[in-house]
């Protein structure tokens, strides 16, 4: 299960991020941040690709030595980066997919609400509750 | 325990080269042999066979041979790899041995030298006792020697001394030295590298050939031995195939080896050693995946192979190390042509090298934190009777024990606090930067700024731990605008965090108040107790007073602080600090604190744009921008806006301005546009002034075309301007109307723009105050000029006919057309045609369309009968004169002045015909009555003309005369001939022609000259009483 889930806006800042507290917050942020290098090259690379043929899921974006960071962009270019612990090895591609297939439901919900501003920090209980689920710790 | 412990030995680092010395070469005092040495080394490009070469003295000692093991049953061995075995084979223990001895062919004494050199090569053979060394001699030549077979004494000679030197023939070389010495080298190496190739050969099968003596129990770590032995000697032999094969090989051996806590560190740091150089020869083999591959597999291999708990620092020091190697193979294969990507490439690898680094750091401050007085344990169990291990990666203190048991623990413990005392010294942090940095590079490299800027704030913590704040300042600072411009607030609050305390152990005010203000800000992340702890520590600092320590700072560094900050408090001036924000063109100035304490002025640059711009601020203010809700006590920053231009509208101005015209206007007529002015204002205006004219800013050519007045159509002339400006009226009473013509004269056709304006003054009351208020009124108007009627002229013959150029003394007529283009009525007044000299009138010049009334699309003609004197030169055209005009409107009034326009007739060619020739015949004739024609010839030219003429008969007539002559005419006289014609039709009847022949001029032809005659005539018939009195006659 995911040690870290991140909605990114647009413009590339936070738009929610959590990971499981047993960890440094700040670091999850910083493998977040990071991880934008690669997405920003993906969406500049997909760029060139008809529009509905494009891939929503970006795949993989890079390994670290202990987490992998997963990524996927909506077509309003807000991003989804969800960061795995390596040693799960029990979690598919297809998996992964479908937990950011979950996610992008979710955020339609919360954009949805005529009392949300986009571009604001998400604050919604059922995002939360979508998110906790799938940060379910594996043990 | 050097700093390098951890580093590779070089000998594992270098590309494997066969190992050839040369002998019996004095590089020093003889010319001929540093001359072959300096072809052996120089220039070794990569063409060349990889040797490397070494000259050594003939009585050299190589290294001792241990005599070798018939059987491995008693064997144990001590370790996995001895560390000095690399070097031995590398640099010490040559695959061949090359004799180099100066001997001809034809020498003299050839016994003697023969048995010397035998003696040389025997000495080499003693001291190579036991190893499979090839020799080789090389004889060096003074003459060149003859072709293979004819040179019968060298063939016989060599076989002699191959066989006194117990060689064979295919050791023997012969050196000549010639031109060619190059050359001859490099057929030497090629030769001398087959022969290290088998030595090579033979030592691999030598080694394999143990492997059955050995069994799994006792003898494990000969098997990895052997194996990284064959895989050395592979690559000696540039097998690089083979080579990673058997490395490949030895590494599943060594995770096969039995570990223990007390062997840990031998079998990591030969599997490092082992996945070093497959790495190395897979990224040579350009399989930079399968380098890749084994490099992870290595790591999860590893990674928990941590050894001693106590020494776990030193876990973390090896794999810093395995990352920090891969990644400069990776490095150097992608400077010899592999390309890396964003999501692959060397700056990961070092990057994690720098983790572990990190965590040696934290292991190391967590393990060797020894009170002071605990001392470096004595005898020093590190070191080691000459100096080094003999086994990679075994402990000093125990040195080919096998055993897991610690025999001594005293000796181990003693052992471990050794290595942690020394890891103490080990400046962690220095480490930890040049990895950070190296990464850093290749992030740059790869398009990761985010990344880049991660690694350069971990940079700028690590010189933060190594008390180097200002370094540690310089690189948070220079990260931190990107974190802000991304909006990260929890990354910028971090970093904010330990800026702050750099800031504050090195009592720098201004970036101390600069992050203090942004810690306290929105954005910043920080909890309320932290917020109002900075901003205690903030107005302490206004106060010019010592803030309190940030927390978690070393506490030897905030007593310097301290003191630092007290100087700061005592020092007097220069207490004003000027913060600049942001970089815009204006700004606003927040002053905080007081001039007497601390003053910290802070600086928004921008805000409402460039002020000059009226078109920003207008759309500023009307941008709607959504602005979210915030809490009652905080202002949207963003919110605030700068309103930093205005536009000032004058009074609307109760004053009617009305223009009555009949456009268009007409070329050059004085047009009349009446202005009419009416008060609505409910009090007096005062100093009425009316600006009128032609509007400026248009074409400057309109300027000078148009001219306007007020003083009456009369005054209309040149010298009045285009804009008549501020002409005082005087002053109007509540709804008085005023009437003012302006009389406008358009030069050229065109549209013009003309302003009416009107300003008064007028007394009014704002807010209970009696101001002055000046209002004004414009209005524009566009008038479209046009001509008012085209004039045509043409020059037709007697018989209007068309003409393109007069004859001279011939009349002709001008004709002139006026085609009215107004839409208005126009009266033609009069027209006159003045004539110039080389035109005169044949009949009175008086006008016949004076008085005429023109309508649209009408027209009045004119027709002139004029004639022209020959002229000197018939090749240019003269001026016929002008044609002037005189008009007006139908409707204008009576003051408004006559128009004269003048055309210019167009220039006519004259031409002077040398014969002139006049018919004179009755106007008409009767059928059957006789026609007297008489023509007259005139010779106008200074010669006696001959001419021919022959008149063509015609059907409607009989007549008689001369029908063919040719007659002379006398300069400047005339010849009459007359004819009888006798109609015979009634009717428009074409007269008999008459045919002309000017023999002199053959140009003018008689077609011609038959248009001055008459061609047809009409012809009456016969009346009834004249049909009577004919019948009468008959």
């Amino acid at each position: 299960m995911a040690v870290c889930v991140a909605v990114i806006a647009k413009e590339n800042y936070p738009l929610y991020i959590r990971s499981i507290p047993t960890e440094d917050q700040l670091k999850f942020h910083y493998t977040v941040h990071t991880s934008l290098d690669v997405v920003d090259e993906k969406i500049s690379a997909m760029g060139k690709a008809l529009v509905d043929q494009r891939e929503l899921y970006l795949g993989l974006l890079y390994p670290t030595e202990d987490y992998k960071v997963y990524g996927y962009v909506t077509n309003s270019k807000v991003k989804f980066v969800m960061v795995v612990d390596s040693s799960n090895t029990a979690l598919r591609d297809n998996e992964i997919r479908s937990m950011f297939r979950k996610l992008h439901n979710s955020y339609t919900d919360v954009m949805c609400n005529p009392f949300y501003n986009p571009g604001d920090p998400i604050q919604s209980r059922g995002f939360d509750n979508t998110v906790s689920s799938m940060m379910v710790p594996a043990c | 325990m050097s700093p390098t412990q951890w580093d590779f030995p070089v000998e594992l680092c270098c590309r494997p080269m066969a190992f050839v010395t040369l002998t019996g070469l004095d590089v020093t005092y003889n010319a001929i042999h540093r001359a072959i040495w300096d072809a052996f080394c120089a220039n070794r490009r990569a063409d060349r066979v990889p040797i490397s070469f070494k000259v050594l003295p003939g009585d050299h000692e190589y290294p001792k041979c241990r005599t070798k093991r018939t059987s491995y049953e008693w064997y144990i061995p001590k370790g996995i790899l001895k560390t000095g075995w690399m070097n031995k084979h590398l640099n010490l223990v040559p695959a061949l041995v090359v004799v180099f001895y100066e001997l001809d062919w034809d020498e003299a004494q050839w016994k003697e030298k023969q048995s010397e050199c035998a003696t040389r090569v025997e000495i080499v053979r003693q001291s190579l006792q036991g190893r499979n060394t090839k020799v080789a001699v090389v004889l060096i030549q003074k003459k060149t020697p003859l072709p293979p077979g004819e040179d019968l004494i060298a063939s016989e000679r060599a076989a002699a001394l191959c066989n006194a030197c117990d060689l064979s023939g295919k050791s023997l070389f012969v050196l000549p030295h010639t031109d060619h010495l190059v050359g001859y080298i490099i057929r030497l190496e090629n030769a001398f590298y087959e022969h290290a190739q088998t030595y090579y050969y033979t030592e691999i099968r030598r080694i394999k050939s143990h492997k059955e003596f050995l069994n799994k129990t006792t003898h494990q770590l000969l098997f990895v031995r052997h194996q990284f032995k064959i895989a050395f000697f592979s690559e000696l032999k540039q097998d690089t195939q083979n080579a990673l094969k058997n490395y490949r090989t030895a590494y599943n051996l060594v995770h096969e080896l039995r570990a223990h806590e007390t062997n840990m560190l031998e079998i990591k740091t030969m599997a490092g050693f082992i996945n070093y150089k497959i790495c190395r020869l897979c990224f040579q083999h350009n399989t930079p995946l399968d380098a890749i591959a084994q490099f992870r597999k290595h790591i999860d291999l590893c990674k928990k192979k941590i050894g001693s708990a106590e020494l776990s620092f030193e876990h973390a020091a090896w794999m810093s190390k395995q990352f920090q190697a891969f990644g400069d193979l990776f490095d150097e294969a992608i400077k010899l042509g592999l390309t890396a990507i964003q999501t692959q490439n060397p700056g990961f690898y070092y990057q994690q090298a720098a983790y572990y680094a990190q965590e040696r750091k934290h292991l190391a401050a967590l393990l060797c934190n020894h009170s002071p007085s605990v001392t470096y344990p004595s005898p020093d169990p590190l070191e080691t009777p000459n100096g080094a291990l003999d086994f990679y990666g075994q402990r000093a203190w125990r040195q080919g024990i096998l055993s897991f048991d610690l025999s001594d623990p005293e000796k181990e413990k003693a052992g471990i606090l050794a290595l942690q005392l020394k890891e103490r010294d080990v400046n962690h942090s220095e480490i930890n930067i040049s990895l950070l940095s190296s990464a850093v590079a290749q992030f740059k490299k790869y398009k990761c700024p985010r990344m880049k800027s991660h690694l350069m704030v971990q940079m700028g913590e690590e010189y933060y731990f190594a008390k180097d704040y200002t370094k540690a300042l310089k690189l948070l600072d220079y990260v931190m605008c990107d974190y802000r411009s991304e909006r990260w607030w929890t990354l910028l609050t971090s970093i904010l965090t330990t800026a702050l305390k750099c800031a504050y152990l090195m009592a720098q005010l201004k970036d101390y108040i600069t992050y203090s203000l942004e810690l306290l800000g929105r954005a910043s992340t920080l909890k309320d107790d932290q917020k109002s702890r900075i901003e205690k520590n903030l107005i302490n600092v206004l106060m010019n007073e010592s803030p309190e320590a940030e927390p978690d700072c070393d506490a030897s560094m905030v007593k310097a602080a301290q003191r630092l900050w007290a100087d700061r408090v005592s020092l007097a001036g220069n207490n004003v600090f000027t913060i600049e924000v942001q970089d815009f063109i204006t700004s606003v100035d927040l002053i905080l604190g007081s001039e007497t304490g601390r003053c910290v002025i802070l600086n928004w640059r921008g805000g409402g744009g460039d002020a000059a711009s009226a078109q920003e601020a207008v759309q500023a203010s009307r941008s709607f921008k959504r602005r979210p809700k915030l809490p009652e006590t905080e202002v949207h920053w963003d919110s605030i806006t700068i309103q930093a231009s205005t536009m000032i509208i004058s009074r609307v101005p109760k004053l009617c301005v009305q223009l009555r015209h009949e456009p268009p206007a007409l070329t050059n007529e004085i047009y009349c546009l009446m202005i009419t002015i009416q008060s609505q204002e409910d009090t007096v205006i005062k100093d009425v002034k009316l600006t009128a004219g032609l509007k400026p800013g248009q074409d400057a050519n309109l300027t000078q075309k148009t001219l306007v007045t007020l003083e009456g159509a009369e005054m209309c002339d040149d010298s009045s301007p285009a804009l008549l400006t501020d002409i005082p009226v005087g002053n109007l009473q509540p709804g008085e109307k005023l009437d003012m013509p302006l009389y406008i004269r358009c030069g050229t056709v065109g549209t013009r723009v003309f302003l009416v304006y009107v300003s008064y003054l007028i007394d009014t009351s704002v807010e209970g105050k009696e101001i002055v208020c000046r209002c004004h009124r414009d209005e524009t108007v566009t008038i479209e000029t046009v001509y008012p009627f085209d004039v045509a002229v043409k020059f037709v013959s007697i018989k209007f006919e068309h003409l393109d150029r007069v004859y001279a003394d011939k009349p002709f007529l001008l004709m002139t057309d006026i085609l009215s283009a107004s839409p208005w009525g126009l009266t033609i007044l009069s027209s006159q045609l003045q004539l110039s000299s080389s035109v005169t009138p044949v009949d009175e010049l008086e006008s016949h369309v004076e008085n005429v009334v023109l309508q649209t699309g009408e027209s009045a003609s004119e027709c002139f009968c004029l004639q022209c004197p020959p002229i000197a030169n018939p090749q240019n055209a003269v001026a016929t004169g002008s044609y002037n005009i005189s008009w007006k409107r139908s409707s204008a009034g009576e003051n408004v002045p006559i128009v004269n326009t003048v055309v210019t007739l167009p220039h006519v060619m004259v031409e002077s015909i040398p014969l002139h020739i006049k018919a004179d015949l009755p106007s008409f004739g009767r059928v059957r009555e006789s026609l007297p024609v008489k023509y007259h010839l005139q010779n106008k030219t200074g010669l006696v003309q001959d001419i021919e003429i022959a008149v063509e008969p015609s059907d409607a007539f009989m007549f008689s005369g001369l029908k063919q002559i040719r007659l002379q005419i006398l300069p400047g006289t005339e010849q009459e001939m007359l004819y009888n014609f006798y109609p015979l039709m009634a009717g428009y009847q074409q007269l008999p022609s008459l045919n002309i022949n000017l023999l002199r001029f053959p140009n003018y032809t008689s077609h011609m000259l038959k248009r001055f005659l008459p061609t047809h005539i009409f012809v009456k018939p016969q009346g009834r009483h004249v049909d009577e009195d004919s019948i009468e006659a008959a």
